[in-house]
């Protein structure tokens, strides 16, 4: 395999880690007013992610620097190009990630919860409309410069984009709470996944098979269903009470949407609305030299990192309930 | 303002602002280990008494830390795009080797400790915060050698084809003679910056007399650690500063206000410079200081800033090569004045404690507590000085700063986040020192109540991590 396409399939590894795992803190966060009505239920909330919520937040930085390393004219072009959105997201993880550090320090801890909501419900939306937006196309110069601007962004497409992923997140918020609580929160989740489950099955068909219109391949179309089929399991796998199953579904049909998104561009890495202009893994890539000394990285740390990332889930396993909350400081 | 102004005030705000959190986290994981493994060695309920107080400071501090250190990741993409073009072949490795290497350590295993109290073993949980403060200095590491390599660009070829920079070497990137000097100097400063919190934080206690064996341990430790990591910063100063001589003569010489080429140059202690005519209006200094600093001899040649200049103009053609050479001046005396204040109190409340002893004097205790600025103030003037003093470049005699910022980005944007960051960062600043001073004042919990499900002095069993 060429070295450019093993890192595009690395790079697509880590937003699918990335959705999979902080997927379901914004969930939480998206939820905690409707889930958590008093500070006791709130507490238990935030207690299923706080262990994990910052070590799922670095794949992220480690996508974004793996695309610094691996695809430097990619990196250039996105992040230059949708300035304000990426923006909006980095302001949103600082409030929110604060958030979750100070809440308990506070006198008034229900003030950090608007916080916590806004912040994780800006970008469950936003990486939606800037993915969507990536596939669709955007307006590159012949330097790979984006030429448009924020209004470019925000077309019809792009914006049911981020309404899949902001359903899909509070989706899998709530199954991942339906499987870590108990009680009544555990039942309010199993609620709130009855209605945001088709909710997100309508939107994210939808998105798809748009999608598979612009440029589906027999692959992708697989995908398509595979994820449809991941969402209806969640659903079903809800109704009968087998939250285990629910979250592994919901969690497959998000790694399989995220690789179904990114083989759709492939071998484009950021098409341009001129072909010409497009960047490609070839032409965005860094050199065999770079690529190689990464790979090694890779191979040598990613194992290390599933491991004790793994072991942690473990470590954290339990159900929480409002009258057992975690202690920590 | 234009584009180029806005970006660099918000790379330097966002950056410098970073920094602030960055060496107290570096210098407290090691320290709140350490003192986990005394507890974890002789069973004292003191040591974990300690442990639990200054971890909770730490972790209040590693939050800014974190979420700061988001921003760092995108916005060479967002503001400096084509800088990114240019470097990423080389550049990204190191960003792209911290994240996968130390960040996701330090997150996970932080994670872990925090709540891992009641529900790992104590070996196993000592170990995770070890895992997670080895994954800080690492950290460091990666960062240093990214950016050493734009003062001192190594490994590398230009591609003729693509006028962008390659990687040739990785090893010569993560062994550059520059970030071997940078990393102690950073680390080292960042045990100063952690001591000198440590002995503020405890001399208001010995001030209020509360605590008092807890905190006479602290000021121990706190002294201790400052001095020794003091000494460490002037040597690893004084080699980075040969290197820096030898490296880019231009910023040395903008430190020193050194105009002439000049053998047995002396050590400025207070210019007036006449910027405009390349000339000292008025100057103090030290005879044969500099030269026996940057040559280890007392005749030694040092380059001064109008002779670099018309030798650069040759090499990289017309332009202006100088720094603003008020500000490198400036913020290089102000970072070994404060840096060096900070030594004299670790020294002067070292004799102050010989034999069993207090410091009684209240005088002492408030300098001690005015004293946890001076290491923050000397990190930053250290920072803007090899920043600033590097200009015009960005990458040392590769690409300027004027060419390294987006081409595409435009001033409302730039302008909006860059107030957007400057207020959020405003009021969290805030928002962190009021919570430090009011955990602070809450103190370490009282005995027999750390068996971990008890948080903190409150009375709530709050979820916290």
């Amino acid at each position: 395999m060429e070295l450019t396409t093993l890192w595009f399939i690395l790079i697509a590894v880590l937003w699918a880690g990335y959705f999979l795992l902080e997927g379901f803190d914004f969930g939480v966060g998206i939820l905690l007013p409707a889930i958590g009505r008093d500070e006791a239920d709130r507490r238990a909330l935030i207690g299923t992610i706080g262990p994990v919520w910052d070590g799922n937040e670095v794949w992220l930085l480690v996508a974004g620097g793996a695309t610094f390393a691996a695809f430097p004219e990619w990196y250039a072009t996105l992040f230059s190009g949708f300035y304000l959105p990426l923006f909006l997201i980095l302001l949103a993880l600082i409030v929110r990630g604060v958030a979750f550090e100070y809440r308990h320090r506070s006198d008034v801890p229900s003030r950090w919860d608007h916080a916590i909501f806004w912040g994780s419900l800006v970008p469950a939306f936003l990486w939606g409309v800037a993915f969507a937006n990536i596939l669709r196309g955007v307006p590159l110069d012949a330097n790979h410069e984006y030429t448009g601007n924020l209004l470019t962004l925000l077309n019809p497409y792009a914006l049911l984009g981020g309404v899949v992923t902001l359903a899909l997140f509070t989706m899998h918020g709530a199954v991942f709470l339906a499987l870590k609580t108990g009680g009544e929160l555990r039942e309010r989740a199993i609620r709130v996944t009855k209605i945001v489950g088709p909710v997100t099955l309508v939107a994210g068909g939808l998105f798809l098979v748009i999608t598979q219109l612009m440029t589906g391949t027999p692959a992708t179309w697989a995908g398509v269903v595979l994820a449809a089929a991941g969402l209806a399991g969640a659903i079903a796998a809800t109704l009968r009470g087998r939250d285990g199953w629910a979250f592994t579904a919901n969690a497959v049909a998000i790694v399989v949407i995220t690789f179904t998104l990114f083989a759709s561009l492939f071998p484009d890495v950021m098409p341009a609305l001129d072909p010409a202009n497009s960047l490609t893994v070839e032409n965005a890539a860094s050199t065999p030299y770079t690529l190689t000394v990464m790979t090694w990285v890779a191979a040598i740390f990613t194992p290390i990192v599933l491991a004790y990332q793994g072991w942690t889930y473990w470590v954290f396993r339990k159900r929480l309930t409002r009258q057992e909350v975690p202690a920590g400081y | 303002m234009d584009v180029l102004d806005l970006s660099r005030w918000q790379f330097g705000i966002t950056t410098v602002y970073h920094f602030i959190f960055v060496p107290l986290t570096i210098g407290l994981s090691i320290i709140v280990a350490g003192l986990q493994t005394a507890w974890y060695r002789t069973g004292k309920a003191k040591y974990l008494r300690l442990t639990k107080f200054w971890g909770k400071l730490f972790l209040i501090n590693f939050a800014m830390g974190v979420v700061t250190g988001i921003v760092q990741e995108f916005q060479f993409g967002m503001n400096w795009s084509e800088y990114s073009r240019f470097v990423g072949d080389i550049f990204g490795a190191p960003l792209a080797m911290e994240g996968l290497i130390a960040f996701f350590l330090e997150s996970t295993f932080l994670g872990l400790w925090i709540f891992g109290w009641d529900k790992l073993p104590k070996k196993v949980h000592l170990a995770t915060i070890w895992a997670a403060a080895i994954g800080t200095n690492i950290s460091a590491y990666f960062i240093l050698a990214a950016n050493s390599w734009m003062q001192h660009p190594v490994g590398y070829k230009i591609n003729e084809a693509t006028g962008r920079a390659e990687l040739t070497d990785i090893w010569a990137v993560l062994t550059n003679s520059t970030t071997l000097v940078t990393f102690p100097h950073v680390i080292f400063g960042a045990f100063v910056t952690a001591g000198a919190f440590l002995l503020g934080v405890s001399a208001w206690f010995l001030w209020r007399r509360r605590e008092v064996d807890l905190f006479r341990t602290s000021t121990k430790l706190a002294l201790v650690i400052t001095l020794v990591a003091s000494v460490g910063v002037m040597f690893s100063g004084h080699w980075q500063a040969q290197l820096m001589t030898e490296q880019q003569p231009m910023k040395m010489a903008a430190a020193e206000a050194l105009w002439e080429d000049e053998n047995g140059a002396g050590f400025s202690l207070f210019a007036i410079g006449d910027v405009e005519n390349g000339r000292n209006v008025f100057n103090i200094e030290i005879p044969y200081g500099l030269s026996l600093l940057a040559t280890n001899s007392l005749d030694g040649g040092v380059e001064g800033i109008n002779d670099i200049q018309a030798r650069y103009e040759l090499l990289y053609g017309p332009g202006d090569y100088r720094p603003s050479i008020g500000l490198a001046y400036w913020t290089f005396r102000l970072m070994i004045g404060f840096g060096g204040l900070a030594a004299l109190l670790a020294l002067a409340g070292l004799w102050l404690t010989r034999k069993g002893r207090l410091p009684e004097n209240p005088w002492f205790h408030r300098l001690a507590i005015a004293g946890i600025f001076l290491p923050f103030l000397a990190n930053t003037m250290g920072w803007i000085f090899t920043e600033m003093g590097r200009q015009p470049w960005t990458v040392f005699g590769l690409m300027t700063t004027a060419s390294a910022v987006s081409p595409n980005a435009n001033v409302t944007e730039v302008a909006l986040s860059l107030v957007g960051f400057t207020v959020v960062y405003a009021v969290l600043a805030i928002i962190e020192v009021r919570l430090l001073i009011k955990s602070i004042r809450q103190g370490p919990e009282p005995e027999g109540g750390e068996s971990g499900a008890t948080p903190q002095a409150g009375t709530t069993p709050a979820l916290s991590f």
